[in-house]
């Protein structure tokens, strides 16, 4: 079974936790201005060869989520990212 | 024994037909080079030859013919999806399937089974009615059926599943059938060969070159290929490929893996499939029990399998078949899927031009190996694309105009 060393739970097996993808910031703006393409680009595409993705993880058992940076070729994760390293503000 | 037979087997040196000739050099120029020889890449060179007349081509895969998704899969061929786009363009290929043996001279185990997709709720009951109904529409053998046609034709199963979540009716779709995936990957090659086109083994393409915004040529670690067109058929590799470009696709890859049981006495000739206990099964002619479930549940580049796989697949499975915690599981393994966000395929012309692609297969592609072979070859040879793929165009997310095919396809593969 696989095992992530989470910082703040500790050992915990991956089956206890939901995997949402790719940490993405959408192209939002202040004024709602955003073109099509730029908007289907955000929405459907993907970086979707192997290497270093950071990714969003939610542990079933405590409701926390976690990011995380991992390497999708040989499936190790190098480290668990504090969320504020990912943290965006949506315009007013 | 026939007297000729002994006279053949006390000889030296039988000369066994060998399918494809040794490997030669690569040539500097082709008309057309297609990366991947799976089944897909396969098709298409056949196709190009036998009715495009198109035969300088060279098909390159980085390993053996086969060896990626096509050799992996579970190989169930079915026409009942949802969309009416899937649904003509899988009924296509149902019918060049039936053919095939014919056209290649070669038994590809075709074997039509009947395939039932069970529903356990009241919302997947459902979706089976809406897609019955669409599968009518388009003249495709499909209908919803009851737990007593079940039972008759599906036996030893459990149809209340231990009580868990009894089945309340199925999705019933005659045609669906079973082939060796080998064969059709093999049939297709050999006839290839024989119209001129060039199967290069162990070549890998490491890039693609452009100029002015179309294709010139290709690298491979055997060197460099001039070529005006060319066309990726990688499944798994997809993103690797469509990265050489800078073409931004949807496609994302998560390990998809499936295992055979030891060889039981045949007491199924039907496919099950279960949407809600996301579990599938078949009995191959050999006797095994051929099992799989949905992708794995986060994207890997790997074709590792797992010990998660075969206890979470069992756990589901002994609901629907109880007498098989009896039974051993014998080989297990993973292909890598090439998932779309509406579970359909990307196929044909793209912003690259003379570059073409055909990817998006996830689960699902063996059984379209015979038509994308055949409207991808058309699309390619006419530059324009072939009306039964136009609703798979490489636009069609930037169109916000996508082909939602989730319900009948992300378990049933
Ligand atoms: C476990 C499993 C079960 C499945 N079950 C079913 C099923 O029941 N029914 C169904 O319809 N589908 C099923 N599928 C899906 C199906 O297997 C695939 O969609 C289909 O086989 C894809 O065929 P292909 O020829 O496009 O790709 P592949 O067979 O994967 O061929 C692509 C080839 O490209 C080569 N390649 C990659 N990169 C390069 C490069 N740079 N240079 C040269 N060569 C390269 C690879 O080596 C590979 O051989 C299943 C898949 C899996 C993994």
């Amino acid at each position: 079974m696989k095992l992530f060393d989470c910082p703040v739970i500790g050992r915990r097996p991956i089956s206890e936790f939901d995997y949402f993808g790719e940490v993405r910031r959408p192209p939002v703006q202040a004024d709602g201005s955003v073109a099509p393409d730029v908007w289907s680009d955000f929405v459907f595409n993907r970086a979707g060869a192997p290497g270093v993705l950071r990714e969003w993880w939610y542990h079933r058992p405590t409701g926390r989520w976690y990011v995380m940076e991992r390497d999708t070729l040989k499936d190790e994760v190098l480290r668990f990212i504090d969320i504020q390293e990912v943290r965006y503000e949506l315009p007013a | 024994m026939p007297w000729r037979l002994l006279k053949y087997g006390l000889q030296s040196g039988h000369h066994e037909p060998r399918f494809f000739p040794e490997s030669k050099p690569l040539k500097s120029h082709y008309d057309v080079v297609i990366i991947g020889g799976g089944g897909h890449g396969m098709a298409c060179a056949y196709y190009l030859a036998k009715e495009h007349g198109i035969t300088n081509v060279a098909v390159l895969e980085q390993g053996y013919i086969g060896g990626g998704n096509t050799g992996r899969n579970t190989t169930i061929v079915r026409s009942n999806y949802l969309t009416p786009e899937g649904v003509k363009f899988y009924d296509a290929s149902v019918k060049l399937f039936e053919d095939l043996a014919d056209d290649f001279d070669l038994n590809i185990f075709y074997s039509t089974r009947g395939h039932f997709t069970l529903a356990h709720t009241d919302s997947a009951l459902r979706t089976m009615r809406w897609r019955a109904e669409v599968n009518k529409h388009y003249g495709i053998d499909s209908e919803v059926v009851d737990r007593q046609i079940i039972a008759q034709e599906v036996p030893y199963m459990d149809l209340d599943c231990a009580g868990h979540s009894p089945v309340m009716g199925a999705l019933y779709h005659a045609p669906g059938a079973v082939a060796r995936h080998d064969a059709v990957a093999w049939g297709y090659a050999r006839g290839a060969y024989q119209r001129g086109v060039e199967i290069h083994q162990k070549t890998r393409v490491t890039a693609i070159r452009t100029q002015g915004g179309r294709v010139v040529g290709v690298d491979t670690d055997r060197g460099p290929i001039q070529c005006q067109k060319v066309i990726s058929m990688v499944a798994g590799s997809t993103p690797r490929i469509t990265e050489m470009l800078g073409l931004r696709t949807p496609i994302e890859i998560f390990p998809l893996q499936a295992c055979v049981s030891e060889p039981v006495k045949p007491f199924m000739d039907t496919i099950v499939v279960s949407g809600s206990l996301h579990v599938y099964v078949s009995q191959s002619s050999r006797g095994e029990l051929v099992m799989g479930a949905s992708v794995d549940p986060s994207v890997l580049h790997s074709t590792r399998s797992s010990f998660d796989f075969v206890e979470g697949l069992a756990d589901k499975m002994l609901d629907l078949f109880p007498f098989m915690s009896r039974m051993k599981v014998m080989r297990q393994w993973a292909g890598m899927s090439d998932i779309t966000p509406d579970f359909a395929p990307i196929m044909g012309k793209t912003p690259v031009e003379g570059f073409y692609l055909d990817a998006g297969w996830g689960t699902w592609g063996f059984k379209a190996t015979p038509i994308s072979g055949k409207t991808m070859a058309w699309t390619v040879a006419n530059d324009q694309m072939h009306e039964l793929i136009q609703p798979f165009r490489y636009s069609r997310f930037a169109d916000f105009d996508l082909v939602g095919e989730k319900g009948a396809a992300s378990v049933g593969h």
